[in-house]
């Protein structure tokens, strides 16, 4: 019997065209990538049937999770508009310091240079006033976890009452964004509502997750 | 590189042959981290904006004035009513205490045959010119931009004066999940008119004595 001879072919495919696709690909994702922020605690939106995008510039956003612990976060720039009436970025304004400054001189607190340009650099935060410092201050993630017991809002010590007026104060044209936990409680939700109202906001937007449904009419 | 294995082959067996050298690298670990990586991109970019919910609440008036107060027809007014453990009720109408007697509470549920069923009835005569002109656009019967036809459903809504006007209240016990539900569920039946108000006295004490 012949020996049957198999063609030596060699094994190797050409993969520069592959490699070349998944070069562009990673390049048009990384380049039009926008990373989620870290989130201070977790939070799951309530679902519905809205498909608008929430606003990613000039917004202040107030979390308030399951078991009502709030939130605060805000914008470090917010939005201008040229002369053609485009919107562009602002940089140049400082929303986040300016607030924590007037936020250090209600309550008396002095921040440092270096506080506040870390402050810039963070994203929602849920503490006293008072124990900000650490909170910049500290590396440990745990301790930093432990911090975060949420923004006072009892009638005595309304803090986030502040936050919010001088959030207004620095940057009058914030959109307000409330992402709150579905199992939070409503009573919890409707004082920030009402918190805002008084500060003169009436529109609020609400994070949902998109979710499908159809209605039919019966006859 | 290429040089040096030359010359020591020409050293060891002092032949002239030249080795044919392969141009190709291995690829394999580049193109892994690159899956990888675009993996990653891909996921976090898609999910990253999230998406939310407009809503306007009436403007609070310190010193309401009963001249400038917009009034509504009873007849119009569906109130819905949320509590606790996903209870939602509705009447028709005005509960006023100096008025008896108080309207009857309706149980109802959040589920598809619940509250939407009950708006949808009510709000028939727009929901069906909506969903009319809607399907003429999908259709391809009527060309016009999303602005134009958003207009024009406002417009719907805003010439029907018969269609209801839902107050929206919730006591204490309610979860924030419930209010978005209803929220939503005007959304999706095409409420004109709707509005988050607070729960009085009167409708707490309802809320007490209705039934399970």
């Amino acid at each position: 019997m012949p020996k049957i001879k198999l063609p030596t072919k060699s094994p190797h495919i050409d993969m520069t065209p592959m490699v070349d696709l998944f070069s562009l690909l990673l390049t048009f994702f990384m380049l039009t990538a926008s990373f989620r922020p870290q989130e201070a605690a977790p939070i799951t939106t309530p679902n519905s049937i809205s498909d608008k995008s929430a606003p990613d510039k000039s917004i202040i956003t107030i979390d308030i999770t399951k078991d009502s612990k709030i939130f605060f976060d805000m914008n470090k720039n917010g939005k201008t508009f040229d002369k053609t009436g485009k919107e562009v970025a602002d940089t140049a304004t400082h929303y986040r310091r300016t607030l924590l400054e007037k936020m250090g001189e209600r309550y008396n607190i002095t921040f440092t240079k270096e506080e506040k340009s870390k402050f810039d650099n963070v994203t929602s935060f849920g503490m006293p006033i008072a124990n900000i410092k650490r909170w910049l201050h500290s590396d440990k993630p745990k301790e930093k976890e432990a911090l975060q017991v949420g923004i006072p809002m009892d009638s005595t010590d309304n803090q986030l009452a502040m936050w919010v007026r001088f959030a207004r104060l620095t940057n009058p044209n914030a959109e307000v964004i409330i992402r709150g936990d579905g199992d939070a409680d409503y009573k919890t939700v409707k004082k920030i509502i009402d918190l805002m109202q008084e500060n003169k906001v009436n529109k609020f937007n609400l994070v949902t997750n998109l979710q499908k449904q159809e209605a039919k009419l019966e006859d | 590189m290429a040089e040096i294995i030359q010359e020591e082959k020409q050293e060891k067996g002092g032949r002239k042959k030249r080795k044919k050298l392969s141009t190709d690298i291995d690829m394999t670990p580049m193109v892994d981290l690159m899956c990888l990586l675009i993996t990653f991109f891909m996921l976090t970019t898609a999910f990253s904006k999230p998406k939310i919910m407009e809503i306007t609440m009436p403007e609070k008036d310190t010193k309401p004035d009963p001249k400038t107060e917009t009034k509504i027809q009873d007849t119009r007014t569906i109130n819905i009513l949320m509590s606790g453990d996903d209870k939602v009720y509705y009447y028709n109408g005005l509960a006023d205490p100096k008025k008896p007697p108080l309207p009857q509470l309706i149980k109802s549920s959040y589920s598809k045959d619940g509250i939407r069923k009950m708006l949808l009835q009510r709000n028939k005569t727009v929901f069906k010119q909506i969903e009319e002109l809607k399907t003429k656009v999908l259709k391809g019967e009527l060309v016009m931009s999303d602005s134009t036809l958003n207009r024009k459903i406002k417009e719907i809504k805003k010439s029907d004066k018969a269609s209801p006007i839902i107050l929206i209240k919730a006591d204490d016990k309610a979860k924030y999940k419930n209010i978005v539900d209803i929220i939503d569920e005007m959304a999706i039946c095409n409420i004109a008119g709707y509005a988050v108000v607070d729960i009085s006295p009167v409708e707490l004490d309802m809320l007490k004595t209705a039934p399970k």
